[in-house]
């Protein structure tokens, strides 16, 4: 499903990745980690085409297309969705009307008609269930003034709305305790199938004890150092980095 | 000739033309307001109310001072400038002429009709006497400008103990039957005692050709009485509009003025509101949203002069291409007006690099045990808001448009006439160049 080939990527002339080779299959679920700065957050960003990333080198190809030339949001209209670490607060947008105009717009770009509204509202409530989210919640304006796990609760409710193919969770465990954590995974568990894929980014192993990957990849200075089973995941727990260096 | 010149010897043959037979006092008001204009002349940049607003690019025109008004002007060529889905009073102005046909206004439990002719009767004589000009600020030289020749505009008189049942639309047409047209509507609003009356005043040019509207409202609030005024500026670009609008509010009463301007060329809007009263409250809102050389100045005044009363007042422009925008938001505690609440803010969004603002929030604080807060903040649109929503499946263009929307969507909230808020979305949407799939 998505094929990153020896993809290099600068911010304002420095170079973040540098060569990072990565397959992934329909219903996978791929877990990077690595230490702080090792380029994970870029990696995410640029497969979601985040513009103040130059890719200088290499490719992204989902589904045999290359999405290099395509803006963010056509990325998301062909199955792409970031979980972001910091979801960033829009005030005066509700979480109701930003996922409706989020949902149309797709359906619009894939030729769809928009879903009539007695519908999506069913919809809507069917995945704040599966959340557990409050229905008062839906109509807060976004992000705002949302605790750190309000905010990746409603990260997974967006990607659970939307359906994705390939869904990268971007540090989706941090800020969150262990009986949220728990909701995000069972949720994220739940979408899983066997025609999408995940992207787990994460610090630590606790993330995987809830959703559990069949590959760990470790990211060290903008390139991939080793690979394996989800039994990495433990071995770099108890280890840290540095015998990978 | 110059403008000035122009106005000042085109005086005499406006006051001979006796087409009305005014009363003495009305003859004295004009004479002043010429003498006073002849010495001030066209405010300047030199003057600091005028610092960021040149009236020069308008003064250059050959302004026809009385305009012929084009006759066949039909209700088909108006109709989309009205808000029809609501029963409504309407005085209609065609070239600075008011218009029976289109219009409808009422003498039944409230005035709702012309000043001409409230100037000419004498029975009008008392009000006019009481009201006119007497709140209209004198160091003004464009409202002195407009009392020389006050002739025609709305005259509205609302007994006390009145709910007026529709809103009143005021609305000036010109129609482009001179090259360039001078108007000035003046209109005179008094609201008795508890009465309560809903207002939409608005300036459009039908044709390509120049109009500059030097327009003069005077308000008066008695107590406990509520007014909800609202302007809509989205004139064409060949449009300019210099709006001087006087309050004067007794005690317990509200009077709230809302501002969209979203077109023109320059649109100059002075806003002021007396304090005659104790718990007396003002809001004055405002929604700009500029785009190619469109300019719009906001210059505000609340003089709180009376203790327990209050003022809000929230200013929002977003600024695109290398459009200007100005407020200037004067809020004067006197000593007397103690326990006053007074808050004003002012948000901009500057799209492009070649766009302006200028702000200006300006305190004077006599009184000691007062609540005073004023905010300014001036920004760009957030580009990691951007990425995450495009990031969600929502194209840039239509990111944009909601986050704008979104910016501005508390000032269209505070609207209390559900088809003006409708027209009003409409309108930012067009501004905006998108279509959203819902209402905010």
């Amino acid at each position: 499903m998505l094929k990153i080939t020896d993809l290099h990527a600068n911010i304002n002339g420095k170079e973040i990745l540098r060569g990072i080779n990565l397959e992934i299959k329909a219903g996978e679920v791929h877990a990077i980690m690595g230490p702080n700065g090792s380029g994970k957050s870029t990696l995410a960003s640029v497969i979601a085409g985040k513009e103040d990333f130059e890719v200088t080198e290499g490719s992204v190809v989902l589904n045999g297309e290359d999405l290099s030339e395509f803006a963010p949001e056509v990325r998301a209209h062909k199955g792409v969705f970031l979980s972001f670490q910091y979801p960033i607060e829009i005030p005066g947008v509700t979480v109701t009307n930003f996922i409706k105009t989020a949902i149309n717009e797709t359906r619009k770009a894939q030729g769809l008609e928009e879903l009539p509204a007695k519908e999506m509202l069913q919809l809507i409530r069917e995945k704040a269930d599966l959340l557990e989210i409050d229905r008062k919640f839906l109509s807060r304006s976004l992000n705002e003034g949302f605790s750190g796990g309000e905010k990746k609760r409603n990260e997974i409710f967006q990607m659970a709305m939307l359906e994705p193919q390939l869904a990268i969770l971007d540090e989706t465990d941090s800020g969150l305790d262990i009986d949220a954590l728990k909701v995000v995974a069972n949720g994220v568990n739940k979408l899983k199938s066997e025609k999408n894929a995940v992207l787990l980014i994460t610090h630590y192993q606790r993330l995987l004890d809830y959703i559990v990957p069949d590959f760990v990849h470790v990211l060290y200075n903008g390139k991939i150092v080793k690979s394996g089973g989800k039994e990495l995941a433990y071995e770099l727990e108890e280890k840290g980095y540095d015998w990978l260096k | 000739m110059e403008l000035k010149e122009k106005l000042v010897s085109s005086f005499l043959a406006f006051e001979n033309k006796g087409n009305i037979d005014l009363d003495s006092t009305v003859h004295a008001m004009r004479l002043k307001a010429i003498q006073n204009f002849e010495k001030e002349g066209f405010p300047t940049k030199r003057d600091e109310e005028w610092k960021y607003t040149s009236l020069n690019p308008l003064l250059k025109y050959d302004f026809s001072l009385f305009p012929n008004a084009e006759k066949s002007v039909g209700f088909k060529n108006v109709e989309s400038y009205l808000i029809n889905d609501i029963e409504s009073y309407t005085l209609i102005f065609i070239d600075g002429v008011f218009s029976s046909f289109l219009s409808e206004t009422t003498h039944e439990d409230c005035d709702v009709c012309v000043l001409s002719s409230a100037l000419a009767r004498p029975k009008y004589k008392m009000v006019i006497d009481n009201y006119l000009n007497t709140i209209a600020n004198k160091n003004n030289s464009l409202s002195e400008l407009n009392t020389a020749f006050v002739k025609e505009g709305a005259y509205i008189n609302i007994p006390k103990n009145t709910i007026v049942p529709k809103p009143i639309q005021i609305i000036n047409f010109s129609t482009g039957s001179e090259k360039e047209v001078l108007l000035q509507p003046r209109n005179l609003i008094v609201v008795g005692e508890n009465s309560h009356v809903q207002i939409i005043e608005r300036h459009q040019n039908l044709s390509k050709n120049t109009t500059l509207t030097n327009s003069v409202t005077e308000i008066f609030v008695h107590k406990r009485a509520i007014v909800d005024y609202y302007k809509i500026q989205n004139d064409t670009n060949e449009s300019s509009l210099i709006d001087s609008t006087f309050i004067s509010q007794k005690q317990q009463s509200v009077a709230s003025v809302s501002t969209f301007s979203f077109g023109g060329k320059i649109t100059r809007n002075n806003l002021e509101f007396y304090h005659e009263g104790e718990n007396i409250t003002s809001n004055l809102n405002g929604i700009s949203i500029l785009n190619e050389k469109q300019h719009v100045d906001n210059h505000t005044l609340v003089d709180h002069k009376s203790p327990n009363c209050e003022s809000h007042e929230l200013y929002k422009g977003i600024y695109a291409d290398k459009s200007v925008g100005v407020f200037n938001g004067k809020v004067i505690v006197r000593q007397a007006a103690q326990k006053t609440n007074a808050f004003q803010q002012n948000n901009s969004i500057l799209i492009d690099d070649g766009a302006t603002i200028n702000s200006k929030p300006q305190l004077e604080i006599f009184a000691d045990d007062v609540k005073c807060s004023h905010g300014c903040t001036i920004g760009q649109l957030d580009e990691s808001a951007l990425f995450y929503m495009q990031s969600r499946g929502i194209p840039k263009k239509e990111a944009k448009a909601l986050l704008l929307y979104a910016f501005a969507n508390d000032v269209v909230e505070k609207i209390k006439i559900p088809q003006l808020k409708a027209l009003i979305s409409k309108l930012i949407a067009k501004k905006l160049n998108v279509q959203l799939g819902f209402e905010l």
